[in-house]
């Protein structure tokens, strides 16, 4: 019985790693390549949750939406990059951070404005409603299952594309040695576009595999972006597969903190106190794990190979 | 140097701006608006607090992203002690001051390792984990805050819960932030910190310890963060976790910016404009349309991205340059 | 509704002379969730209580009275602030609204101190009920423990052996899970207390899991608004809902359920809680009410609306039963301890702490006849019911 828990705890923890990977992978290349702190990344989580759940009530297919929604939360990505994100590159990080907090801002009210305060369910296919038994113990909802396997995917194909392509050897080489890249004559403000609306793409695509399990609303992706930053630092800045590995421990972190530090506790405090303590002591853990990375070897457990 | 040099648009609007706080409270009694004496009284804390912010943001360029987290301990330095029926002023400030101090001993020590975004990060995430510790503390409330049921008990005579007094106190303070930053930014110290910010090779071949100077402007600043953060929960009377969430760190950066990092006085003019501006967006939106107010972060948001884009070195920089003109 | 800065400077320097109290508005100030998800909690409480002066024809006591909405943006601090705004901008002479109990107990201070009185159309913390009970704080809706203590009696009676309990990490979910236990005789055999406010936990997979694991015979749950759909979504998909049925408190309403039923989720369908009111409740003044919300709002009312209804006609007894005097604060008091109004629960008193004693039922989900998902009065589970900590307040 202990050990089945722990089997299904891991494989949410896996599914809460996988989603966080999926805001990380466009973090991560837009801040490794264009040197950019774009707090407003999970604006595009929650815009494709909306986008992808007013498809559903038009379309009456959950896998119809998300095919459409993904393209066009590229739009978005691509508009919001040509109109702010490439006049302030050159800036300074504070500004960055100032102009994507107006961002967010912007895109909340935005949202709030077009689809109302109440938030968004999106129903799922009976196919994907049910669970898949593995024993007569570990039952995991097919969802669940599905989102690891879209998410598993989005990461091979991520992979292939930045160590097999041109595009993927521009990004690598981007990531390790910007001035380099220009000085080849590179359109590197095409690059730029392509990576930061790929990136809110599959941010958005995130957005799109939470929303039928917490619903669309305003300010999701604000609850989600300063972890998806701990991922990246933990991970190394620029690194797909850093941003991979970070997710999976930060989500096997939250996960099995909230499933067992409370046991742990109780064994010191009240069990009043222990159920109040551990959730916020588990998400604490991970900020700790993040410092400890940053002040021992800031560049992360896998930085872009070395210029 | 001559008396009309002096009179420059930015010292004209400093003065005024300092002449119209310091009469407040008369203001507000003449005009029967206790409210607008609640919202400068928040203005001059606030100030104090991103003026501290502003001596290693502006001056130091270290960009903490987790200074709410001084106002937060601050506050808790209040609330906390009169939990437990300790009323005194003197417990309470040197205590927020000196915890405070020692939590910006401790992180800085290991942040200032860091540089960059990395320093960015690392300061938002200590800044968290003292959120999510304050959070798990059921004794203190948790997630629901702390009451403060009463203020803190100084002079006979000085009463804090009397809204006029409670001011001035805080508006002393201001002046008196103020004053010290100005001494601290224009001493040697404070011109090794600046020297730091645009060249930290130059200073340490010099034979400055950069490392040390810039720890010393931290812990001043989360110290004097940590002081306006008693006097924010002598104003509020009430205490919460989510008085040091990252997004209050970054309103406290915005603040800073919007008013001119550049400038001892700059943060200042940025608290009043974003407090003013948050205050009266909702009433003027709500003038066109009845209940358009709740949509007041699009405008503000706007405001914010423009001001980014448009408005290099916030107001101050804007009045600098009238005056160059 | 609000005042700018310059209109009040307007208005100061125009009514040169000071007019007479007798001819100022009646000022009710509201503090609810405008912003945020819980909002939508926010606008139906905001709905109702315009209708309730739609109602009245905006008049109480034979002056004009005004609602004043101010948001809380789900945070303590931000109702605060609104709450002091109210106070000391508008000057208003009666508070009410407050969905939350952490909100609540952060502004109730302010308010008391202020003289001013204070009617919660939703929030019963159980620190205003019992010690810290006040001559001038009422609540219309209930202790925040009462639904789940009424929760526990079914439960009983039902032999229920042992539950998994669920709630958030808030004043009021402290309250709930507090009653049940006490209410409830079976085994607790485990539970979760989740992040709370404007960043919630949403994602409960972890704490289904353990609840499946812990061999409890039921789930109970205290989910309001938002997170009360994405457990549901959960629940259902988890399977948890094949093996461990559902109870809950303040979980499925007129909010929750249109998006339920727009997701799906069938399992829904015959659900039970316990609460003092339900929009099928049978007396002309409910009747009424649900009758013009849905018409003017296209939608059941829920019990947000149904007590922030009660509130304004709370205070509008009041205010009529002094004349539109309220210079003797005493006598408004005393109006409003007879809680001299059509109710729409129907019976309705004050207990000694200000506290209604009152009714409470077990509702169903059901669909209506136009198949649209509602609740529906299955049984009264206890009569004037008076809440556990009437005792310790001394007044």
């Amino acid at each position: 019985m202990e050990s089945a828990l722990l089997i299904t705890q891991l494989l949410n923890g896996l599914q809460l790693g996988i989603l966080l990977f999926l805001v990380a992978a466009g973090l991560t290349l837009i801040f490794g390549i264009m040197d950019f702190v774009n707090l407003a990344h999970g604006s595009f989580y929650m815009i494709g949750a909306y986008i992808c759940g007013t498809l559903v009530y038009l379309l009456d297919s959950f896998v119809l939406a998300v095919i459409l929604a993904v393209p066009l939360t590229l739009v978005v990505g691509y508009v919001a990059e040509r109109l702010v994100a490439r006049s302030i590159y050159a800036r300074d990080h504070l500004d960055h951070v100032l102009a994507t907090f107006g961002l967010i801002l912007i895109f909340d009210t935005g949202v709030h404005l077009l689809w109302g305060a109440e938030g968004m369910s999106i129903p799922l296919p009976d196919w994907l409603q049910g669970q898949v038994a593995f024993s007569s113990t570990i039952e995991v909802p097919s969802y669940r299952l599905a989102i690891i396997a879209v998410g598993l995917a989005v990461a091979l194909g991520l992979f292939l594309v930045v160590t097999k392509t041109r595009i993927g050897m521009l990004i690598r080489a981007g990531a390790s040695n910007r001035t380099m890249v220009q000085a080849l004559g590179i359109d590197i403000k095409n690059l730029f576009s392509l990576v930061f609306a790929a990136g809110a793409a599959i941010a958005g695509l995130a957005g799109m595999m939470i929303s039928p399990i917490t619903e669309a609303s305003i300010g999701m992706g604000n609850d989600i972006i300063i972890v998806a930053f701990v991922v990246i630092i933990i991970g190394g800045i620029g690194s797909i597969k850093g941003a991979f590995i970070g997710a999976l421990i930060v989500g096997m972190i939250d996960t099995l903190g909230r499933s067992y530090l409370d046991q742990l506790f109780k064994l010191v405090m009240s069990d009043q106190n222990a159920e109040t303590a551990a959730p916020a002591i588990s998400a604490m853990l991970i900020y700790i794990l993040m410092a400890a990375i940053l002040a021992v070897r800031p560049q992360g457990l896998f930085p872009p190979k070395v210029r | 140097m001559n008396l009309s040099a002096l009179i420059t648009p930015k010292n004209l609007v400093t003065a005024a701006v300092l002449i119209v706080l310091g009469l407040m409270p008369v203001l507000t009694t003449v005009f029967d608006q206790p409210f607008y004496l609640d919202i400068a009284t928040r203005i001059v804390i606030l100030a104090v607090a991103a003026a501290s912010l502003n001596l290693i943001l502006g001056f130091g360029g270290m960009i903490s992203f987790g200074h709410a987290a001084f106002v937060g301990i601050g506050a808790y330095a209040v609330g906390i002690p009169i939990y437990y029926e300790y009323y005194s002023g003197f417990l309470h400030f040197p205590l927020a001051i000196a915890v405070s101090a020692l939590f910006a001993l401790v992180t800085g020590a290991i942040s200032l390792r860091t540089k960059g975004v990395h320093f960015i990060m690392i300061t938002m995430a200590f800044s968290q984990m003292i959120f999510f510790l304050f959070l798990s503390l059921e004794e203190y409330g948790g997630d629901d805050g702390l009451l403060i049921w009463s203020d803190s008990e100084l002079f006979d005579g000085l009463a804090l819960d009397d809204p006029s007094t409670f001011y001035y106190v805080c508006f002393v303070s201001l002046v008196g932030v103020l004053l010290l930053l100005h001494r601290i930014v224009n001493s040697r110290f404070g011109r090794v910190i600046r020297g730091a910010k645009s060249n930290e090779k130059r200073m340490s071949a010099l034979g400055y310890p950069t490392y040390r100077y810039r720890l010393v402007a931290y812990v001043i600043s989360g110290a004097l963060c940590g002081y306006a953060g008693a006097l924010m929960g002598n104003f509020t009377n009430f205490i919460s976790p989510d008085m040091m969430g990252w997004g209050r760190s970054g309103e406290l950066i915005f603040m800073v910016v919007l008013g001119g990092s550049g400038s001892i006085i700059g943060p200042v003019y940025g608290v009043l404009s974003f407090l003013l501006l948050e205050e009266f967006i909702p009433d003027v939106m709500d003038l066109f349309a009845d209940g358009a107010g709740v949509y007041w972060h699009l405008p503000f948001g706007i405001i914010l991205l423009l001001v980014v884009l448009f408005v290099r070195g916030g107001i101050s920089g804007f009045l600098n340059r009238l005056t160059k003109r | 509704m609000r005042k700018s800065l310059i209109a009040v400077l307007l208005g100061t320097v125009v009514t040169a002379s000071p007019a007479l109290a007798q001819d100022d508005p009646i000022k009710i100030g509201f503090v609810t969730s405008l912003t945020t998800p819980a909002a939508v909690i926010g606008f139906e409480m905001k709905n109702a209580a315009e209708l309730a002066m739609e109602h009245i024809g905006g008049e109480m006591g034979g002056r004009k009275a005004e609602i004043i909405f101010e948001d809380d943006g789900f945070t303590p601090a931000t109702g605060k602030q609104s709450t002091d705004k109210l106070l000391k901008q508008d000057k208003v002479d009666f508070m009410t609204g407050f969905i939350w109990s952490h909100v609540l107990l952060a502004s109730s201070k302010a308010i008391l101190d202020n003289g001013t009185f204070l009617i919660s159309a939703n929030a019963g913390p159980s620190q205003l009920a019992g010690k810290g009970c006040h001559k001038n704080f009422f609540n219309v809706s209930w202790q925040n423990g009462q639904p789940a203590e009424a929760m526990g009696a079914v439960l009983n009676q039902m032999g229920v052996k042992s539950l998994y309990l669920m709630a958030p990490n808030y004043a009021s979910g402290k309250d709930q899970t507090g009653a049940l236990e006490g209410a409830y005789n079976g085994e607790i055999k485990g539970k979760d207390m989740t992040k709370w406010g404007a960043d919630a936990q949403l994602d409960f997979s972890a704490e289904l899991a353990k609840a499946k694991a812990s061999g409890a015979e039921a789930i109970w749950i205290f989910y309001p608004g938002k997170a009360g759909n994405a457990f549901i979504q959960q629940y259902v998909q988890s399977g948890v809902a094949d093996t461990m049925p559902l109870y809950s408190v303040f979980t499925l309403d007129s909010i929750s359920l249109p998006k339920l039923q727009d997701a799906g989720l069938t399992g829904v369908l015959g659900a039970r809680e316990t609460l003092q009111w339900s929009p099928d409740m049978d007396n002309p003044a409910t009747k009424k009410f649900v009758a013009d919300y849905k018409a003017k709002h296209g939608a059941y009312p829920s019990y947000y609306a149904q007590q922030a209804y009660d509130a304004i006609m709370l205070i509008k007894s009041a205010v009529d039963a002094v004349g539109g005097d309220l210079s003797d604060q005493d006598a408004v008091r005393a109006a409003l301890e007879k809680a001299d109004f059509d109710s729409l629960r129907g019976d309705f008193k004050f207990g000694n702490n200000h506290f209604p004693i009152q009714d409470f039922y077990l509702r169903e989900v059901v669909a209506d006849e136009d198949g649209r998902w509602t609740t529906k009065i299955v049984s009264k589970v206890t009569e004037d019911a008076v809440d556990s900590y009437a005792s310790e307040c001394k007044m």
